[in-house]
Protein backbone atom coordinates (compact mmCIF):
# COMPACT_ATOMS: atom_id res chain seq x y z
CA UNK A 1 0.00 0.00 0.00
CA UNK A 2 0.94 3.87 -0.64
CA UNK A 3 2.48 5.65 2.32
CA UNK A 4 0.13 8.67 2.95
CA UNK A 5 0.11 11.18 5.54
CA UNK A 6 -2.77 12.48 8.01
CA UNK A 7 -4.23 15.34 9.98
CA UNK A 8 -5.75 13.87 13.14
CA UNK A 9 -8.37 14.80 16.22
CA UNK A 10 -7.39 12.81 19.33
CA UNK A 11 -9.53 13.19 22.20
CA UNK A 12 -7.49 11.30 24.97
CA UNK A 13 -8.54 10.76 28.75
CA UNK A 14 -6.50 13.00 31.03
CA UNK A 15 -6.25 12.15 34.49
CA UNK A 16 -3.80 13.47 37.17
CA UNK A 17 -3.82 10.66 39.22
CA UNK A 18 -6.57 8.68 41.30
CA UNK A 19 -7.84 10.57 43.40
CA UNK A 20 -8.61 13.56 40.75
CA UNK A 21 -11.59 13.50 38.34
CA UNK A 22 -10.46 13.39 35.00
CA UNK A 23 -11.54 14.78 31.45
CA UNK A 24 -11.01 14.20 27.71
CA UNK A 25 -8.49 16.63 25.71
CA UNK A 26 -8.52 17.52 22.83
CA UNK A 27 -5.75 17.73 20.52
CA UNK A 28 -4.97 18.05 16.93
CA UNK A 29 -2.04 15.80 14.63
CA UNK A 30 -0.64 16.93 12.01
CA UNK A 31 1.79 14.59 8.97
CA UNK A 32 1.25 11.45 10.32
CA UNK A 33 2.67 9.06 8.45
CA UNK A 34 0.61 5.91 7.67
CA UNK A 35 3.70 4.14 8.44
CA UNK A 36 3.93 4.89 11.79
CA UNK A 37 2.94 2.39 14.56
CA UNK A 38 -0.23 4.25 17.26
CA UNK A 39 2.56 4.51 20.05
CA UNK A 40 4.82 6.52 17.67
CA UNK A 41 2.15 8.45 16.69
CA UNK A 42 1.40 9.97 20.61
CA UNK A 43 5.27 9.80 21.52
CA UNK A 44 4.99 12.86 18.20
CA UNK A 45 2.07 14.46 19.97
CA UNK A 46 3.98 14.17 23.27
CA UNK A 47 7.20 15.71 21.82
CA UNK A 48 4.49 18.78 20.86
CA UNK A 49 3.39 19.11 24.54
CA UNK A 50 6.58 18.92 26.10
CA UNK A 51 7.77 21.80 23.49
CA UNK A 52 4.74 23.61 24.97
CA UNK A 53 6.30 23.17 27.81
CA UNK A 54 2.90 21.07 29.18
CA UNK A 55 2.49 17.68 30.83
CA UNK A 56 3.02 14.65 28.34
CA UNK A 57 0.17 11.60 27.79
CA UNK A 58 1.48 8.76 30.12
CA UNK A 59 0.83 5.46 28.90
CA UNK A 60 2.40 2.20 28.91
CA UNK A 61 4.40 0.40 26.79
CA UNK A 62 7.43 -1.77 26.90
CA UNK A 63 8.49 -3.83 24.02
CA UNK A 64 6.51 -2.35 20.95
CA UNK A 65 6.70 -5.66 19.63
CA UNK A 66 3.39 -7.23 20.95
CA UNK A 67 4.80 -9.65 23.48
CA UNK A 68 4.78 -8.13 26.81
CA UNK A 69 1.63 -7.34 27.55
CA UNK A 70 2.04 -3.45 28.62
CA UNK A 71 0.36 -1.41 25.99
CA UNK A 72 -3.30 -1.01 27.24
CA UNK A 73 -5.56 1.56 25.36
CA UNK A 74 -9.37 1.28 24.43
CA UNK A 75 -9.70 3.20 21.11
CA UNK A 76 -12.85 4.36 19.69
CA UNK A 77 -14.61 1.46 22.24
CA UNK A 78 -12.60 -1.62 21.56
CA UNK A 79 -9.39 -2.42 23.77
CA UNK A 80 -6.24 -2.50 21.58
CA UNK A 81 -7.97 -0.68 19.13
CA UNK A 82 -9.60 -2.09 15.46
CA UNK A 83 -7.27 -4.60 14.44
CA UNK A 84 -8.33 -8.15 15.43
CA UNK A 85 -5.68 -10.24 17.66
CA UNK A 86 -3.53 -6.90 18.14
CA UNK A 87 -1.91 -5.11 20.74
CA UNK A 88 -1.85 -1.23 20.28
CA UNK A 89 2.09 -1.24 19.87
CA UNK A 90 1.49 -3.19 16.92
CA UNK A 91 -1.46 -1.19 15.40
CA UNK A 92 -0.01 1.02 12.66
CA UNK A 93 -1.69 4.37 11.19
CA UNK A 94 -2.84 2.88 7.97
CA UNK A 95 -5.93 1.88 10.35
CA UNK A 96 -6.88 5.04 9.61
CA UNK A 97 -7.22 8.16 7.38
CA UNK A 98 -7.29 11.49 6.68
CA UNK A 99 -9.65 13.68 8.82
CA UNK A 100 -10.39 10.77 11.42
CA UNK A 101 -11.36 11.50 15.09
CA UNK A 102 -9.76 9.41 17.62
CA UNK A 103 -11.05 8.18 21.11
CA UNK A 104 -8.12 7.02 23.27
CA UNK A 105 -9.95 6.27 26.94
CA UNK A 106 -7.80 3.69 29.52
CA UNK A 107 -9.36 0.44 30.73
CA UNK A 108 -12.03 0.78 32.75
CA UNK A 109 -12.42 -1.49 36.07
CA UNK A 110 -12.46 -0.95 39.56
CA UNK A 111 -9.61 -3.52 39.97
CA UNK A 112 -7.27 -1.80 37.06
CA UNK A 113 -7.47 1.90 39.14
CA UNK A 114 -6.36 4.97 36.82
CA UNK A 115 -2.33 6.01 37.97
CA UNK A 116 -2.34 8.62 35.62
CA UNK A 117 -4.04 9.06 31.88
CA UNK A 118 -3.84 6.57 29.69
CA UNK A 119 -1.92 4.30 32.54
CA UNK A 120 -3.54 1.76 35.30
CA UNK A 121 -2.54 0.03 37.86
CA UNK A 122 -2.62 -3.73 36.68
CA UNK A 123 -0.55 -5.30 40.11
CA UNK A 124 -4.23 -7.26 40.80
CA UNK A 125 -3.16 -9.44 38.08
CA UNK A 126 0.02 -9.87 39.80
CA UNK A 127 -1.60 -11.24 42.90
CA UNK A 128 -3.86 -13.48 40.79
CA UNK A 129 -1.00 -15.25 39.64
CA UNK A 130 0.88 -15.23 43.42
CA UNK A 131 -1.73 -17.02 44.62
CA UNK A 132 -1.69 -19.86 42.54
CA UNK A 133 -0.27 -19.19 39.05
CA UNK A 134 2.80 -21.17 39.15
CA UNK A 135 4.03 -24.93 39.76
CA UNK A 136 6.06 -25.62 42.74
CA UNK A 137 9.52 -27.54 42.05
CA UNK A 138 12.02 -28.74 43.96
CA UNK A 139 15.28 -27.72 42.62
CA UNK A 140 17.68 -29.85 41.81
CA UNK A 141 20.30 -31.15 39.03
CA UNK A 142 18.09 -30.70 35.44
CA UNK A 143 15.51 -33.64 34.58
CA UNK A 144 16.60 -35.18 31.20
CA UNK A 145 14.22 -33.93 27.90
CA UNK A 146 11.47 -35.89 27.01
CA UNK A 147 11.79 -37.78 30.26
CA UNK A 148 8.04 -37.09 31.48
CA UNK A 149 5.50 -37.90 28.44
CA UNK A 150 2.94 -35.62 27.49
CA UNK A 151 0.45 -36.16 25.42
CA UNK A 152 0.40 -34.01 22.24
CA UNK A 153 -2.89 -32.04 21.75
CA UNK A 154 -2.86 -31.78 25.70
CA UNK A 155 0.72 -29.74 24.84
CA UNK A 156 -0.94 -27.93 22.45
CA UNK A 157 -3.95 -26.66 24.30
CA UNK A 158 -1.51 -25.73 26.94
CA UNK A 159 0.98 -23.53 24.31
CA UNK A 160 -2.35 -21.81 22.93
CA UNK A 161 -3.10 -20.66 26.42
CA UNK A 162 0.27 -19.92 27.10
CA UNK A 163 0.11 -17.37 25.53
CA UNK A 164 -1.78 -14.84 27.13
CA UNK A 165 0.43 -11.59 28.00
CA UNK A 166 -1.82 -10.75 30.85
CA UNK A 167 -2.56 -7.18 29.02
CA UNK A 168 -6.33 -7.17 30.44
CA UNK A 169 -8.14 -6.24 27.19
CA UNK A 170 -10.13 -9.45 28.38
CA UNK A 171 -11.06 -7.14 31.34
CA UNK A 172 -11.36 -3.85 29.73
CA UNK A 173 -13.62 -5.72 26.95
CA UNK A 174 -16.05 -7.14 29.52
CA UNK A 175 -19.34 -5.80 30.35
CA UNK A 176 -18.58 -7.46 34.27
CA UNK A 177 -14.84 -6.68 34.39
CA UNK A 178 -14.43 -10.47 34.71
CA UNK A 179 -10.91 -11.39 34.51
CA UNK A 180 -11.83 -15.05 33.85
CA UNK A 181 -10.24 -15.13 30.41
CA UNK A 182 -6.94 -14.52 31.73
CA UNK A 183 -7.31 -16.95 35.10
CA UNK A 184 -8.43 -19.42 32.44
CA UNK A 185 -5.52 -19.15 30.56
CA UNK A 186 -3.17 -19.28 33.35
CA UNK A 187 -5.35 -22.59 34.71
CA UNK A 188 -5.60 -23.96 31.13
CA UNK A 189 -1.61 -23.05 30.90
CA UNK A 190 -0.29 -25.19 34.03
CA UNK A 191 -3.02 -27.90 34.81
CA UNK A 192 -3.18 -29.52 31.45
CA UNK A 193 0.61 -30.25 31.82
CA UNK A 194 2.06 -32.95 33.87
CA UNK A 195 4.33 -30.40 36.00
CA UNK A 196 1.33 -28.32 36.61
CA UNK A 197 -1.34 -31.09 37.64
CA UNK A 198 -0.79 -31.82 41.10
CA UNK A 199 -1.39 -28.80 42.18
CA UNK A 200 -4.89 -28.00 39.86
CA UNK A 201 -7.12 -28.11 42.34
CA UNK A 202 -5.45 -25.78 45.15
CA UNK A 203 -4.98 -23.24 42.16
CA UNK A 204 -8.25 -23.04 40.75
CA UNK A 205 -9.68 -22.42 44.32
CA UNK A 206 -7.24 -19.80 44.87
CA UNK A 207 -6.71 -17.97 41.88
CA UNK A 208 -10.68 -17.94 41.53
CA UNK A 209 -10.66 -16.64 45.38
CA UNK A 210 -8.51 -14.07 44.49
CA UNK A 211 -9.94 -12.83 41.51
CA UNK A 212 -13.01 -12.32 43.33
CA UNK A 213 -10.96 -10.28 46.40
CA UNK A 214 -9.57 -7.96 43.87
CA UNK A 215 -12.99 -6.56 42.73
CA UNK A 216 -13.63 -8.68 39.41
CA UNK A 217 -16.99 -9.15 38.06
CA UNK A 218 -18.23 -12.43 37.28
CA UNK A 219 -18.73 -14.49 33.77
CA UNK A 220 -22.03 -14.93 32.04
CA UNK A 221 -20.26 -16.06 28.63
CA UNK A 222 -21.04 -12.93 26.66
CA UNK A 223 -17.55 -13.76 24.95
CA UNK A 224 -16.58 -10.15 24.50
CA UNK A 225 -12.89 -11.00 26.05
CA UNK A 226 -12.04 -13.63 23.51
CA UNK A 227 -13.24 -11.15 20.42
CA UNK A 228 -10.51 -8.43 21.77
CA UNK A 229 -7.74 -11.18 22.60
CA UNK A 230 -4.74 -10.06 21.09
CA UNK A 231 -3.33 -13.76 20.99
CA UNK A 232 -6.68 -15.19 20.10
CA UNK A 233 -7.59 -16.90 23.45
CA UNK A 234 -10.37 -19.32 23.66
CA UNK A 235 -13.36 -19.05 25.81
CA UNK A 236 -13.43 -22.28 25.72
CA UNK A 237 -10.99 -22.24 28.24
CA UNK A 238 -13.11 -20.30 30.71
CA UNK A 239 -15.33 -23.61 30.49
CA UNK A 240 -12.28 -26.09 30.87
CA UNK A 241 -11.34 -23.66 34.40
CA UNK A 242 -14.96 -23.58 35.39
CA UNK A 243 -14.70 -27.24 35.44
CA UNK A 244 -11.31 -27.18 37.21
CA UNK A 245 -13.51 -25.52 39.76
CA UNK A 246 -16.35 -27.01 40.43
CA UNK A 247 -14.34 -30.41 40.45
CA UNK A 248 -11.89 -28.86 43.10
CA UNK A 249 -14.90 -27.50 44.93
CA UNK A 250 -16.29 -30.81 45.39
CA UNK A 251 -13.50 -32.87 46.61
CA UNK A 252 -11.81 -30.18 48.64
CA UNK A 253 -11.17 -31.03 52.15
CA UNK B 1 -27.67 -19.20 37.46
CA UNK B 2 -26.51 -22.39 35.30
CA UNK B 3 -28.35 -25.20 37.83
CA UNK B 4 -31.93 -23.39 38.13
CA UNK B 5 -31.67 -22.29 34.50
CA UNK B 6 -31.44 -26.05 33.20
CA UNK B 7 -34.26 -26.93 35.57
CA UNK B 8 -36.15 -24.51 34.17
CA UNK B 9 -35.52 -25.26 30.73
CA UNK B 10 -36.59 -29.23 32.19
CA UNK B 11 -40.10 -27.20 33.09
CA UNK B 12 -40.40 -25.48 29.58
CA UNK B 13 -40.36 -29.25 27.57
CA UNK B 14 -43.30 -30.38 30.31
CA UNK B 15 -44.89 -27.53 30.34
CA UNK B 16 -45.07 -27.38 26.02
CA UNK B 17 -45.79 -31.14 25.99
CA UNK B 18 -48.56 -30.69 27.76
CA UNK B 19 -49.96 -27.16 26.42
CA UNK B 20 -49.49 -28.92 23.01
CA UNK B 21 -52.65 -31.71 23.39
CA UNK B 22 -54.53 -28.24 22.39
CA UNK B 23 -53.88 -29.40 18.70
CA UNK B 24 -55.17 -32.97 19.35
CA UNK B 25 -58.51 -31.46 18.06
CA UNK B 26 -60.80 -33.12 20.84
CA UNK B 27 -62.66 -29.66 21.53
CA UNK B 28 -59.80 -30.06 24.67
CA UNK B 29 -60.44 -33.35 25.78
CA UNK B 30 -56.88 -34.65 25.96
CA UNK B 31 -56.18 -31.19 27.65
CA UNK B 32 -58.11 -30.95 29.93
CA UNK B 33 -57.52 -34.88 31.40
CA UNK B 34 -53.82 -33.51 31.47
CA UNK B 35 -54.38 -30.03 33.20
CA UNK B 36 -56.64 -32.48 35.82
CA UNK B 37 -53.62 -34.97 36.30
CA UNK B 38 -51.11 -32.38 36.90
CA UNK B 39 -53.59 -30.68 39.47
CA UNK B 40 -54.90 -33.50 41.00
CA UNK B 41 -51.56 -36.02 41.50
CA UNK B 42 -49.72 -35.19 44.13
CA UNK B 43 -45.96 -35.93 42.54
CA UNK B 44 -46.43 -32.69 40.43
CA UNK B 45 -47.88 -30.38 42.99
CA UNK B 46 -44.72 -31.88 45.20
CA UNK B 47 -42.65 -30.71 41.99
CA UNK B 48 -44.69 -27.22 41.21
CA UNK B 49 -43.25 -26.33 45.01
CA UNK B 50 -39.80 -27.22 43.21
CA UNK B 51 -40.64 -24.97 40.23
CA UNK B 52 -41.51 -21.99 42.21
CA UNK B 53 -38.68 -22.63 44.47
CA UNK B 54 -36.38 -22.51 41.30
CA UNK B 55 -37.88 -19.68 39.41
CA UNK B 56 -36.97 -17.22 43.25
CA UNK B 57 -33.77 -18.55 43.08
CA UNK B 58 -32.97 -17.85 39.24
CA UNK B 59 -34.68 -14.74 40.06
CA UNK B 60 -32.36 -13.60 43.43
CA UNK B 61 -29.21 -15.01 42.01
CA UNK B 62 -29.71 -13.62 38.69
CA UNK B 63 -30.09 -10.14 40.30
CA UNK B 64 -27.53 -9.96 42.59
CA UNK B 65 -25.15 -10.85 39.81
CA UNK B 66 -26.53 -8.54 37.77
CA UNK B 67 -25.63 -5.69 40.19
CA UNK B 68 -22.74 -7.23 41.64
CA UNK B 69 -21.07 -7.56 38.05
CA UNK B 70 -22.56 -3.74 37.18
CA UNK B 71 -20.68 -2.04 40.57
CA UNK B 72 -17.34 -3.23 39.11
CA UNK B 73 -16.45 -0.69 37.47
CA UNK B 74 -17.26 2.39 38.61
CA UNK B 75 -16.07 4.80 36.15
CA UNK B 76 -17.71 4.04 32.60
CA UNK B 77 -16.20 4.09 28.83
CA UNK B 78 -17.26 7.15 26.97
CA UNK B 79 -17.54 5.38 23.76
CA UNK B 80 -19.31 1.89 24.50
CA UNK B 81 -17.62 -1.39 22.67
CA UNK B 82 -21.48 -2.32 21.85
CA UNK B 83 -21.65 -5.17 19.66
CA UNK B 84 -17.97 -5.74 18.54
CA UNK B 85 -17.15 -8.97 20.45
CA UNK B 86 -20.68 -9.45 21.70
CA UNK B 87 -24.07 -10.22 21.13
CA UNK B 88 -26.91 -7.58 22.29
CA UNK B 89 -28.82 -10.58 23.91
CA UNK B 90 -25.76 -12.22 25.70
CA UNK B 91 -25.57 -8.70 27.70
CA UNK B 92 -29.31 -8.14 27.94
CA UNK B 93 -29.95 -11.45 29.99
CA UNK B 94 -31.66 -9.07 33.08
CA UNK B 95 -33.59 -7.35 30.72
CA UNK B 96 -34.60 -10.26 28.74
CA UNK B 97 -35.39 -11.74 32.31
CA UNK B 98 -37.33 -9.35 33.52
CA UNK B 99 -39.38 -9.17 30.69
CA UNK B 100 -40.45 -12.86 31.43
CA UNK B 101 -40.93 -12.18 34.84
CA UNK B 102 -43.42 -9.47 33.61
CA UNK B 103 -45.01 -11.95 31.75
CA UNK B 104 -44.99 -15.01 34.21
CA UNK B 105 -47.18 -12.68 36.56
CA UNK B 106 -49.90 -12.09 33.82
CA UNK B 107 -49.64 -15.30 33.00
CA UNK B 108 -49.85 -16.87 36.45
CA UNK B 109 -52.80 -14.45 37.88
CA UNK B 110 -54.46 -15.82 34.31
CA UNK B 111 -54.60 -18.99 34.63
CA UNK B 112 -52.59 -21.00 37.53
CA UNK B 113 -53.99 -18.86 40.44
CA UNK B 114 -57.83 -19.69 39.25
CA UNK B 115 -57.50 -22.82 38.37
CA UNK B 116 -55.52 -23.65 41.62
CA UNK B 117 -57.78 -22.47 43.62
CA UNK B 118 -60.67 -23.41 41.94
CA UNK B 119 -58.98 -27.15 42.01
CA UNK B 120 -58.27 -27.55 46.06
CA UNK B 121 -59.13 -24.87 48.63
CA UNK B 122 -61.75 -22.25 47.60
CA UNK B 123 -64.40 -23.29 45.45
CA UNK B 124 -64.01 -26.81 44.84
CA UNK B 125 -65.45 -27.81 41.14
CA UNK B 126 -63.04 -27.51 38.64
CA UNK B 127 -62.88 -25.27 35.92
CA UNK B 128 -62.42 -25.96 31.97
CA UNK B 129 -59.20 -24.69 31.29
CA UNK B 130 -59.59 -25.37 27.24
CA UNK B 131 -62.70 -23.31 27.52
CA UNK B 132 -60.49 -20.60 29.67
CA UNK B 133 -58.45 -20.17 27.25
CA UNK B 134 -60.69 -19.40 24.59
CA UNK B 135 -61.91 -16.64 26.71
CA UNK B 136 -58.45 -15.01 27.72
CA UNK B 137 -57.23 -15.37 23.94
CA UNK B 138 -59.68 -13.37 22.69
CA UNK B 139 -58.30 -10.18 24.05
CA UNK B 140 -55.69 -8.76 21.31
CA UNK B 141 -53.49 -7.40 23.94
CA UNK B 142 -53.02 -10.63 25.92
CA UNK B 143 -52.12 -12.28 22.46
CA UNK B 144 -49.30 -9.33 22.36
CA UNK B 145 -48.34 -9.74 25.66
CA UNK B 146 -48.03 -13.68 25.54
CA UNK B 147 -46.05 -12.87 22.01
CA UNK B 148 -43.45 -10.84 24.38
CA UNK B 149 -43.27 -13.11 26.92
CA UNK B 150 -42.43 -15.76 23.90
CA UNK B 151 -39.51 -13.64 22.49
CA UNK B 152 -38.02 -12.21 25.46
CA UNK B 153 -37.52 -16.22 26.73
CA UNK B 154 -36.77 -16.82 23.19
CA UNK B 155 -33.40 -14.63 23.06
CA UNK B 156 -32.97 -15.23 26.77
CA UNK B 157 -33.00 -19.10 26.12
CA UNK B 158 -30.44 -18.16 22.95
CA UNK B 159 -27.73 -17.09 25.24
CA UNK B 160 -29.04 -18.83 28.58
CA UNK B 161 -28.87 -22.52 27.19
CA UNK B 162 -25.44 -22.93 26.26
CA UNK B 163 -23.89 -20.42 28.81
CA UNK B 164 -25.36 -22.71 30.89
CA UNK B 165 -23.50 -25.63 30.27
CA UNK B 166 -20.41 -23.79 29.74
CA UNK B 167 -20.67 -22.57 33.48
CA UNK B 168 -21.26 -26.16 34.48
CA UNK B 169 -17.48 -26.74 33.00
CA UNK B 170 -18.15 -28.18 29.48
CA UNK B 171 -15.21 -27.40 27.07
CA UNK B 172 -15.00 -30.30 25.35
CA UNK B 173 -15.57 -28.39 21.45
CA UNK B 174 -17.86 -31.46 20.42
CA UNK B 175 -20.08 -31.22 23.11
CA UNK B 176 -19.92 -27.45 22.65
CA UNK B 177 -20.79 -27.61 19.07
CA UNK B 178 -23.50 -29.73 19.63
CA UNK B 179 -25.31 -28.30 22.76
CA UNK B 180 -25.06 -24.56 20.72
CA UNK B 181 -27.30 -26.67 17.67
CA UNK B 182 -29.68 -28.15 20.49
CA UNK B 183 -30.14 -24.54 21.94
CA UNK B 184 -30.61 -22.77 18.94
CA UNK B 185 -33.07 -25.26 18.12
CA UNK B 186 -34.46 -25.04 21.09
CA UNK B 187 -34.92 -21.59 21.93
CA UNK B 188 -36.38 -20.90 18.61
CA UNK B 189 -38.75 -24.43 18.13
CA UNK B 190 -40.36 -24.22 22.07
CA UNK B 191 -41.05 -20.78 22.23
CA UNK B 192 -42.81 -20.43 18.82
CA UNK B 193 -44.76 -23.11 20.22
CA UNK B 194 -45.91 -21.01 23.09
CA UNK B 195 -46.24 -18.21 21.11
CA UNK B 196 -48.79 -20.51 18.94
CA UNK B 197 -50.91 -21.24 21.76
CA UNK B 198 -53.04 -17.73 21.96
CA UNK B 199 -52.56 -17.03 18.34
CA UNK B 200 -54.47 -20.99 17.57
CA UNK B 201 -57.09 -19.76 19.79
CA UNK B 202 -57.41 -16.69 18.62
CA UNK B 203 -57.73 -17.13 14.83
CA UNK B 204 -59.78 -20.05 15.72
CA UNK B 205 -57.25 -22.40 14.77
CA UNK B 206 -58.61 -25.24 17.47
Amino acid sequence: MEQYTMNLTLKVWRQKNGNEPGRFDTYPVKNISSEMSFLEMIDVLNEEIIREGKDPIAFDHDCREGICGMCSMYIDGRPHGPWEKNTVCQLHMRAYKDGDTIVIEPWRANAFPVIKDLMVDRSSFDRIIQAGGYISVNTGSPVDANAIPVQKDMADAAFAAAACIGCGACVAACKNSSAMLFLSAKVTHLGLLPQGHPERRSRALNMVAQMDKEGFGACTNTGACEAVCPKGISIENIARLNREYIMAGLVTE
Amino acid sequence: MALTGIFLILFLIVHVGLNACIWAMDDGEMFNKGAHFMGSNIVPRILEIGLFAGILLHIIQGLMLEFQNRSKRKQGYAVAMGNKGSKWYSRSMGILGTLVLLFLVVHISDFWLPNRSSQGFLLGEEINLYEKMKVVFRQEWVVGLYLLGCISLAWHLLHGFQSAFRTLGVSNSKYLVLLNGIGVCFSIIVPLAFALMPLSFYFGWV
